[in-house]
């Protein structure tokens, strides 16, 4: 066929156009098409999801509020050598006085105060207290500065005081980051956290223990039940999948307070026990406000995200294999483990990274049945965007978390393939 | 599979050790909460070991034995512990009549395969008791809250008098305060306001993205699918710290600039955000519709003369319509349900019913929660019958068999 439209010259549409231009232009139009169809939802997407994320990635380097509040003083900084231990000199104390008279106008001190005293306690009030004095001072006349600061507040003659302002006045820092993982940015360069002050390292293992436990148990508690869907007759597994599918679109603050519900002191459980004899009426299970609570919980909350994946999984997995397996001598544990558990495994990894990705990020169920010794990293971000409004710090918490999630997710499309996940 | 294996009866030295065990498993617990344990077990035991000896060797009448057993364990349990007492009783002697009759005549091999060890029926039962404790696990928690909503009393815990069943620990106030205090009322609306108008941004831009995604040339397509999706596979708390951020500064900016009204500003953002959590499950649910959707139906229709929009409306809007509507259902629970994002994004004026909610856990505890959440059980029931109507009505259109 090649041979016959060579010979004739290139094969014409039916408008007389060359065919393969045609052709192109035919695939042009629907992928144009295609396209502004999905561009509305791309758009939207992008702006108001991709690039909110992005704020947050920047949000946890962004630190231009020292440069910006004070930028003569900063200049001022560079000449100064915070390692020498002596004071700045009076330049320096100049500048600051006119920066401050600047930015007490514009109400920008306390917010600086407050960013600094992230850093080194004290500062907030330092900056609260000196601005209503400073606000007298006139830079043009009332010189020299270097005493009157000194007497107005004794820690603007401490060294520590202006080292830690030139070591926060760079516009990008990594201290947000440093803090996240209990260090902090000194002079010296990075160092760790006195020990009093070293709670995130140690909320973050315990985030990634409790999401490691709660996948367990899911696995736990959803491989038989998925087993059992998946092999009974289609009628009695649909009802059966109703107790499944009813918890999984039951709303999720109604499924906390059940548990809140369930496990308090005067709660449900412990009512049961006593009533039955099990338990002491003054020995009550302390079953709230720890780790056994938020783990129990969240293990109820997310079994639906497991059963469901291994469910459709093992739907596809004929029973005659197992039967194969028995006929040719094996027994039923060997047919089990060597034949259908490991057919089943992407089922269990779908669930599993589902789970876990579920459990990492989840704020709602720790804060109500958590206490303080069941909470998770969420928690603390949400407490620094709500609480002490520390958002540089929450940025870099959100940042490491979703580095962990994308680095799981990489994992896991490595191991199983993310195309395997399946939902219902 | 019913007929396949022959029943016959069980020695007695199989059935009575059997029943003797179940009754002194319930007699344990009867036995621990009235004092001795170790009596309730021999009780039980004994009582149980009687009865199955009466049916087998006495009365060789299965359904007068029944009557006669629900009875009197019905009338021992309203003797002891009242009404409450009485209706365990009723149960556990159904159950322990069932029990015997069943072990005796070997109905429990009935509907197994004949070659089955007796380990393995043990273990076909065992399995049965796991699952079921797992089912209880599940869904108990919600079992419970509805009860404990008609609370007379302001606790979260069951009083004596509703144990009791007596009609004077139950009342509707609960519900009465939902329905009156203006606080919950307002979140309530707040939440009949966000969720509809987020969902139908979703599902309308949804859906046409998912039409695009499924033409046959997308260049990009692994890349655009990954970026639609991410909104669901991001953990939630950073979504909502990068909302928050972003949000701030646009409110700010139509505040301050465009001078719109900051309630009317709270609601646009909030409606914003929630759409773009639920556009990944619209996504995922009509691209799964559109994988069985017969292409040659758009062509055959326009070849008939219909321009892309009569054929959209007309040929492939009804076919991918229960796809679109359980895609939007899912989409809808997503906003009614979310609480994080609003709390971040939102203001006061913006306060949802899971908000409320949440702070009502928080601070004050009020069975007024249970109330709700009695209410939301009963829109969730409705929710998932919806979609699982959807799911058969889809099926039958691909000409799929119904599962």
């Amino acid at each position: 066929m090649t041979d016959a439209t060579s010979q004739s010259g290139p094969m014409l549409a039916a408008d007389g156009t060359p065919l393969k231009k045609s052709l192109a232009r035919a695939l042009r139009m629907q992928k144009t098409r295609a396209l502004m169809l999905i561009a509305p939802l791309l758009v939207f997407v992008l702006v108001s999801f991709i690039f909110p994320i992005g704020k947050m990635l920047f949000k946890s380097v962004e630190n231009d509020i020292v440069v910006e509040t004070l930028p003569l003083t900063v200049a001022e900084l560079q000449n100064w050598d915070a390692e020498s231990g002596a004071l700045p000199d009076e330049a320096l104390y100049a500048a600051f006085v006119t920066d401050m008279v600047v930015a007490i106008e514009a109400k920008r001190h306390t917010r600086l105060g407050t960013r600094l005293n992230y850093e080194y306690t004290g500062m907030s009030s330092l900056f609260r207290k000196s601005g209503r004095k400073i606000k007298k001072l006139d830079p043009a006349t009332d010189g020299p500065f270097k005493e009157q600061l000194i007497d107005i507040d004794k820690k603007w003659g401490d060294v520590t005081t202006w080292a830690v302002i030139k070591t926060h006045s760079v516009k990008i820092t990594n201290g947000y980051f440093l803090n996240a993982v209990d260090m902090q940015r000194t002079p010296e360069g990075a160092q760790t956290q006195p020990e009093d002050k070293r709670i995130l390292i140690k909320l973050f293992q315990r985030t990634l223990f409790m999401s490691l436990m709660i996948t367990v148990s899911c696995i736990l508690l959803g491989y038989p039940v998925a087993w059992l869907l998946a092999n009974l007759p289609a009628r009695t597994a649909n009802i059966l999948m109703i107790l499944v599918l009813l918890p999984f679109w039951t709303s999720l603050l109604v499924r906390t307070s059940a548990w809140k519900v369930m496990l308090q002191q005067q709660g449900v459980i412990n009512e049961v026990l006593v009533w039955i004899g099990l338990v002491a009426d003054d020995a009550r299970l302390v079953m709230i406000n720890n780790q056994f609570g938020t783990i129990v919980a969240m293990t109820h909350i997310l079994l639906p995200f497991m059963i469901l994946p291994m469910y459709s999984v093992m739907q596809t997995i004929q029973p005659t294999y197992l039967r194969a397996a028995k006929s040719m001598g094996a027994t039923n544990w060997t047919a089990f483990w060597r034949v259908y558990f490991p057919l089943s495994v992407p089922g269990i990894g779908a669930g599993s990274i589902l789970v876990f990705i579920l459990a990492i990020g989840y704020y709602i169920t720790p804060e109500i049945v958590g206490g303080t010794k069941g909470v998770f990293i969420s928690n603390r971000i949400a407490y620094h965007i709500s609480s002490s409004l520390n958002w540089g710090l929450a940025a870099a918490l959100g940042t490491i978390l979703l580095g962990v999630v994308l680095l799981l997710y990489w994992c896991y499309d490595k191991i199983v393939g993310i195309d395997n996940v399946k939902l219902g | 599979m019913a007929a396949l294996t022959p029943i016959s009866r069980k020695p007695m030295s199989l059935v009575l050790p059997t029943v003797a065990a179940a009754g002194g498993f319930f007699g344990l617990f009867i036995g621990t909460s009235n004092g001795s344990g170790i009596l309730g077990v021999l009780i039980g035991a004994l009582m149980a070991v009687i009865g199955a000896a009466l049916y087998i060797f006495v009365l060789k009448n299965e359904k007068l034995g029944k009557w006669l057993t629900i009875a009197l364990y019905g009338a021992l349990g309203f003797l002891f512990g009242g009404l409450a007492a009485a209706i365990v009783g009723l149960l556990y002697g159904w159950f322990i009549q069932w029990f015997s009759y069943w072990l005796y005549e070997g109905r429990y091999r009935a509907r197994l395969l004949p070659y089955l060890t007796p380990g393995q029926v043990l273990w076909h039962y065992a399995f049965r008791v796991i699952c079921g404790a797992i089912f209880t696990f599940l869904i108990t928690p919600i079992l419970v809250v509805m009860p404990l909503s008609f609370n007379e009393q302001d606790f979260f815990t069951f009083t004596p008098e509703m144990l009791r069943l007596d009609p004077a620990g139950y009342s509707l106030k609960h519900y009465q305060d939902f329905f009156t205090n203006n606080e919950w009322q307002r979140s309530f609306k707040n939440s009949l306001i966000i969720a509809p108008i987020a969902t139908i941004i979703s599902v309308s831009l949804g859906t046409l993205a998912a039409i695009g995604l499924s033409q046959s040339h997308v260049p990009g397509r692994r890349a655009i699918m990954a970026i639609m999706i991410s909104p669901m596979i991001v953990p939630l708390i950073i979504s909502a710290t990068g909302m928050f951020f972003f949000y701030s500064d646009i409110g700010h900016w139509l505040e301050g600039t465009l001078g719109m009204n900051k309630t009317f500003v709270g609601y646009v953002k909030v409606v914003l955000a929630h759409a773009v959590l639920g556009i990944p499950f619209v996504i995922i649910t009509v691209t799964a519709t559109l994988v069985g959707f017969d292409r040659s139906l758009t062509r055959a229709a326009a070849n008939m003369g219909a321009n892309p929009v009569t054929t959209f409306f007309r040929v492939q809007m009804p076919l991918i319509l229960p796809g679109v509507i359980s895609g939007g259902l899912f989409a809808f629970i997503t906003s009614f349900d979310e609480v994080v994002v609003v709390l971040f994004v939102g203001s006061a004026s913006q306060k949802t019913l899971p908000w409320q909610m949440f702070t009502g856990l928080r601070e004050q505890i009020s069975p007024t929660i249970l109330a709700v959440a009695t209410i939301l059980v009963g829109i969730s029931i409705l929710l998932l019958a919806t979609v699982e109507l959807l799911r058969r009505r889809s099926e039958r259109l691909r000409g799929m068999s119904p599962t």
